[in-house]
């Protein structure tokens, strides 16, 4: 057969959502949510106050009070998007960028910071029940996304898991796997792939030759649609539509958030060595915070006062949670042993003895 | 010559192999432009081009499934996984295939590829990213495991793998990467694998480790020496296979035995020469055999990361008991 006479059988587009340009002027119509300048404001303080706190996160570890951090600097919107969007019901199964979404499910800043200082406690989530806690290994949490959704979906329950990873992340067998079980079974999931151009050095062209990421979702029969990850609005707007289809029981979305990584890869990362300054410093002017500051300003008589009352706000309530970390009280070393199985098994009894033992010797000797 | 360190060492290496052999191939994520999150391979793209020395997309099962793939048809592959943390992808492309595909083809189908790895804990690295889990690949029949403790056995070891005829997961102890300098002649000159290297001649006790723990297995045995008890130090080097025949003739001068690894104690490699000194060597001990490591718990976050490993003093501890008991 000549390529004329084959017959095209499918056909895909990929959509792309942007509501705010970058001088924060409506490009199209705004969702009703928009009209409300609470939830504006309640976007525009979460952006704020995870950029203070990643600025005050970076010092701790600059100044050594704090292990390695991965920043979400020019990122925020994306998680503030899906925090906002989601239910407190709904599972978020985060990787490490995705704080603003954490903080509005009630994570609190002072456990992610005890989790980057080296203590499991900032796992312990004392306000937030069911999301999981930060995924380190790269995309191990798609599959467990979709078995979340099952559980939902076995229970009949009115809720949804949200995933949420990274543009390398998209390269891994996990990522495939899990996102085609959604699409065969139909799950309550949306899969989130935050496209901030780098996995460390590697950029996004060298992941994949697909033109999008969002494309891959196609391959595993779900829709998969594109987002401006630094237009908050488009963001909350595209994963509310997202969430209602699975509440729903219309099945599973894939969204691709164009965003720009800013800062290192992490604090051990030093991006010089890999990228050009200009082309970070061109990302500026997509500055997610910038634009909606930009659009309250015209529309909602936002000023330097209002602002500044902001700023300080959110200092204060960083400041509170840097103060909440200093003061964690040490982990007792046998606590090593306390959560590895419901009952310690006898056989582990004398390691935890001599643990025990031995952490009472040093404080002794101290 | 300038002394240079373990990272360098092994950069060294690669640099050689890649200058001597055309068919050796590096690769991994972040390993070209980058030169690797720890600088291992540094400069080397920029000196043997892109079409050896690779950046990979971020999928591991990949990169040890393409090592395969390559070294099938004869090529070196050299591949980075760039923590061991994230090398559990890899488990069934290394146990299905790797470690067999001379069995299955009676020979026809070789496999010498190399998988590099940093491991191990002690530099407050986040979650994930400190676990010594070599008894895994250890367990493995058909493999290599070998893990340098110098700059001068990163270098040789290094060149052994890509040499040797089948596949070694070679473990570099992140730790130590630049914890120490020494000369090192850019030789070629590769070590021997499947040996153990003595690290300090004594006659009361034998202490066998391997990687970042020959640091503290030397500083117990220097104290040790100041109260007059002297030490037989052995490196491992290659875990899998274990030269016990050097363990066993040092056990028989010392008649006592301390094992001292970073790794979790259940089934970890010292239960394998625990086993093997009971089998072979029972008659020449005067006490019980020593295990000094890692418990057996997940391998706590950095906080708790010291009161994991084994101490210089819990070996001076574990050492003085085999001296009470005879
Ligand atoms: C399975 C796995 N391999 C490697 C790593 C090391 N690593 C941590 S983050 C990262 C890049 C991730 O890039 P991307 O998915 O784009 O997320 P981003 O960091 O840009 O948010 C790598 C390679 C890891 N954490 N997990
Ligand atoms: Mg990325």
């Amino acid at each position: 057969m000549t390529n004329e006479e084959k017959k095209c059988i499918a056909k895909f587009e990929i959509h792309y959502t942007q509501l705010l340009n970058q001088a924060g002027e409506r490009v199209g119509p705004l969702p009703e949510f928009a009209a409300s300048y609470e939830t504006l404001l309640a976007l525009y303080r979460t952006m704020v106050q995870t950029r203070t706190f990643d600025s005050k996160a970076i010092a701790l570890q600059r100044t050594g009070k704090m292990g390695t951090y991965s920043s979400s600097l020019g990122q925020e919107a994306v998680a503030t998007g899906i925090g906002h969007a989601m239910l407190f019901e709904d599972v978020l199964l985060p990787t490490y960028r995705e704080y603003a979404a954490q903080f509005q499910r009630g994570v609190a800043m002072s456990e992610i910071l005890r989790y980057w200082g080296g203590d499991e406690r900032g796992m312990a989530y004392a306000e937030q029940p069911h999301d999981m806690p930060i995924t380190v290994p790269i995309a191990t949490h798609v599959p467990q996304c979709a078995g979340i959704a099952y559980a939902m979906k076995l229970r009949k329950e009115a809720r949804v898991a949200v995933c949420v990873l990274g543009d390398g992340a998209t390269s891994k067998g996990d990522f495939y796997e899990g996102i085609n079980l959604a699409g065969a079974w139909q799950l309550p999931m949306v899969v989130v792939v935050t496209n901030n151009h780098w996995a460390i050095s590697v950029p996004r062209k060298v992941q994949s030759h697909a033109q999008t990421l969002a494309q891959k979702a196609i391959a595993a029969g779900i829709p998969g649609e594109q987002v401006d990850g630094n237009d908050v609005i488009a963001m909350r707007h595209v994963m509310s539509n997202a969430l209602e289809k699975a509440r729903s029981g219309g099945g599973p979305t894939l969204i691709e958030a164009i965003t720009y990584r800013m800062h290192d890869h992490t604090t051990a990362d030093d991006a010089s060595r890999y990228r050009e300054q200009a082309i970070v410093d061109e990302h500026k002017r997509l500055d997610p915070i910038d634009r909606l500051r930009k659009y309250l300003i015209a529309n909602h008589n936002w000023d330097d006062t209002k602002e500044q009352a902001l700023h300080d706000a959110c200092a204060a309530d960083v400041e509170a949670a840097v103060n909440s970390y200093l003061d964690t009280p040490p982990v007792p070393p046998e606590s090593m042993f306390d959560y590895l199985y419901e009952t310690l098994p006898d056989a582990l009894q004398s390691q935890r003895d001599e643990v025990e033992r031995r952490g009472k010797q040093q404080k002794g000797g101290d | 010559m300038a002394e240079i360190t373990i990272l360098e060492a092994v950069n060294l290496a690669l640099a050689r192999a890649l200058e001597e052999y055309p068919d050796v191939v590096v690769f991994g994520e972040d390993v070209g432009v980058n030169g690797g999150v720890f600088r291992a391979t540094e400069g080397l793209q920029k000196q043997y081009g892109t079409e050896r020395v690779l950046d990979t997309p971020l999928a591991e099962t990949m990169i040890a499934g393409m090592a395969i793939g390559m070294a099938a048809q004869g090529l070196r592959p050299v591949a980075e996984i760039q923590f061991m943390g994230f090398i559990y992808p890899t488990i069934e492309q290394m146990i299905c295939h790797a470690t067999r595909l001379r069995n299955r083809t009676r020979g026809r189908i070789t496999c010498p590829m190399v998988l590099r790895a940093p491991y191990g804990g002690g530099i407050h690295a986040p979650e994930h990213h400190s676990e010594s889990t070599e008894a895994i690949f250890a367990h493995m029949p058909g493999l290599r495991v070998v893990i340098p403790s110098s700059p001068l056995r990163a270098y040789g070891l290094l060149l052994a793998a890509i040499q040797d005829p089948d596949p070694v997961v070679f473990l570099e102890p992140k730790r130590i990467y630049r914890m120490m300098k020494q000369e090192v002649p850019d030789d070629g000159e590769a070590l021997p694998l499947d040996v153990c290297f003595q690290l300090r001649d004594g006659t009361d006790v034998t202490l066998v480790t391997w990687g970042a723990m020959t640091h503290e297995t030397l500083q117990a045995a220097e104290q040790l020496e100041a109260e007059g008890i002297g030490c037989d130090v052995l490196d491992v080097a290659t875990i899998k296979p274990l030269d016990m025949e050097t363990i066993l003739n040092s056990v028989a001068k010392t008649g006592r035995c301390v094992i001292v690894h970073e790794a979790a104690r259940t089934c970890g490699v010292g239960a394998e020469i625990a086993a093997q000194l009971a089998e072979h060597g029972l008659l020449s001990l005067f006490a019980a055999v020593q295990r000094v490591t890692g418990y057996d718990t997940i391998m706590p976050m950095f906080k708790l990361e010291n009161d994991y490993m084994p101490s210089t003093e819990r070996i001076i501890t574990a050492v003085k008991k085999t001296l009470e008991e005879a």
